[in-house]
């Protein structure tokens, strides 16, 4: 049986792409079969960061019409071998993943995977919902700024309430906290919640903490899952959560601001 | 536009929603005789007290026959110890024509808490000091059980008591919604909202370890965020109902 992770958040524009396809490629590259899921259906967006949009050739709405097999649909990554991808539709509405049809997937999937990653669509309606319905455990990506955390605030609420989970009163989904965005820089001036502030007023377990970085958005755009850039903070960083999420205990990194060198205490007075 | 918004028309009345405090006579079967000697005996233990009081006749008790129920004798029987029947709640179909036969109200039967009515006034008891146990109206009832929430009750959440009191072991969120019929225990920051005594009972109180509120609410006396900073913000406090005025207080450490 598979382990199931859903990447949620409510607020769009967060990162929930840029992280599933972190967390898939990091449980992947330490040896887990691992498949990722776009339930972004209309907008899908996952096979551009996985740099895999132009060998789509059936999505995961074929697969649940049965016009395709899962073999089918699934697309193999290129660049780690235990990694799968399942490409949402861009030509369908979100009502055509069906309860029972997202079922028979993952049913089958988890016959075959160890892990899971369901990217969610921003928002709380249907498509949300489909994609945190299954899940065993929750990353929460969160913006350290208000409006981002209230909203995760309510997809814990609606995690509590509205997934298998809940509905089958077995033991409720594992949430896991993901702050990213980050700039100490700003918390420091006043611009930014803290991490503190947003572990206070969101009490769940911090899983990670990614700095922002013009890195995110330069392997975005190339098709580089983040984590596969190893030298920078950001990749480190995801690196370090997806330890976490397998159990490992790790110090957090990347919350306070770095230390000037040298040169730049010596010009800049500081 | 409602009628009683048009300005400058004096109507002749307005309707508003109350919520009275009652007596309730359990009755479990019905005997004439029997009747008038137990509530002779009832009376003369706080005359005062039984004074014009409305009384409804409660019949989710009743094991006597339907045909036996002679409410023409029981609000004959009230009227002459100036008690005034005005309703029947409960009873079965039955039951429920007779009573509407004698032109008494009907309430809904239901789990409404009822207090045994061994609170007489002070005053009152004296009088009847020298009983040495003092009859009761009722069996003793357990008082409705408090409801405990034990997780965070998140944004878009809403977490209701419909009897007693609410106690939450967690934060109440933002955009989160907590009422109770009774007190609202809050064992976390309150940051959404709360309401308590949402049944009309303005002796009921909201506790919280940092107040942080969206709205507060008792008994329909509300006070918004805006107009709760200035006093006990971010701090433990209770917040009760003084002359239909919001009053917060600090929480002492004991």
């Amino acid at each position: 049986m598979a382990r199931i992770i859903v990447v949620t958040s409510g607020k769009g524009g967060v990162g929930k792409t840029t992280t599933s396809a972190s967390i898939s490629t990091g449980l992947a590259k330490r040896g887990h079969k691992t498949v990722v899921i776009d339930f972004d259906v209309g907008l899908r967006n996952l096979d551009l960061i996985m740099n895999c949009e132009r060998r789509v050739v059936y999505d995961f709405v074929n697969v649940i019409q049965g016009e395709a097999t899962l073999n089918q649909a699934l697309i193999r990554d290129k660049r780690v071998d235990t990694l799968y991808i399942l490409p949402a539709s861009q030509t369908r509405e979100k009502e055509a993943l069906t309860k029972e049809g997202v079922e028979k997937v993952i049913n089958e999937l988890s016959e075959r995977f160890d892990y899971i990653v369901c990217d969610s669509p921003a928002g709380i309606e249907h498509g949300a919902l489909m994609a945190l319905y299954y899940a065993d455990e929750a990353v929460v990506v969160t913006n350290p700024e208000v409006s981002s955390v209230r909203d995760s605030d309510r997809i814990l609420g609606i995690l509590q309430s509205k997934s298998r989970r809940a509905e089958m009163g077995q033991d409720p989904v594992k949430e896991h906290l993901l702050l990213t965005r980050y700039n100490p820089d700003r918390v420091n001036r006043g611009e930014m919640l803290s991490v503190a502030d947003v572990e206070e007023i969101l009490a769940i377990p911090l899983l990670g903490v990614i700095p922002e970085s013009q890195i995110v958005l330069n392997a975005s755009n190339q098709g580089l899952p983040v984590i596969l850039e190893e030298d920078s903070d950001a990749g480190q960083a995801y690196e370090d959560a997806v330890a976490r999420l397998l159990g490992e205990e790790r110090e957090h990194r990347f919350m306070s601001s770095q230390k000037k060198g040298f040169f730049s205490r010596m010009f800049k007075g500081g | 536009m409602s009628e009683t918004a048009i300005p400058g028309v004096k109507h002749c009345f307005q309707l508003k929603s109350a919520s009275v405090s009652m007596t309730a006579l359990e009755l479990y079967f019905f005997d004439d005789g029997e009747f008038e000697s137990t509530l002779r005996d009832k009376i003369s233990q706080a005359p005062g007290f039984f004074k014009d009081i409305p009384l409804i006749i409660s019949l989710e008790k009743y094991e006597g026959l339907s045909s036996e129920l002679d409410f023409f004798k029981i609000i004959g029987t009230c009227r002459r110890y100036s008690i005034h029947v005005i309703g029947v709640r409960g009873g079965n179909d039955d039951q429920r024509r007779l009573a509407r036969g004698a032109s008494l109200a009907l309430l809904p039967g239901g789990n409404q808490r009822d207090r045994e009515i061994d609170t007489v006034p002070e005053a009152e008891t004296t009088g009847a000091a020298d009983s040495p146990t003092p009859a009761r109206v009722e069996s003793h009832r357990e008082p409705a059980p408090a409801k405990i929430i034990n997780q965070p009750v998140r944004s878009g959440q809403q977490v209701y008591a419909p009897a007693g009191d609410l106690i939450v072991l967690a934060p109440v969120q933002a955009g989160a919604e907590v009422l109770a019929a009774g007190n609202v225990h809050v064992y976390g920051p309150l940051r959404g909202r709360a309401l308590a005594g949402i049944h009309g009972s303005e002796h009921a109180r909201v506790f919280c370890q940092s107040l942080e509120a969206e709205l507060v609410s008792i008994a329909g006396h509300y006070k918004i965020s805006e107009d709760l900073q200035d006093n006990g913000w971010k701090t433990a406090v209770q917040i009760q109902l003084r002359d239909d005025l919001l009053v917060v207080t600090p929480l002492e450490k004991a």
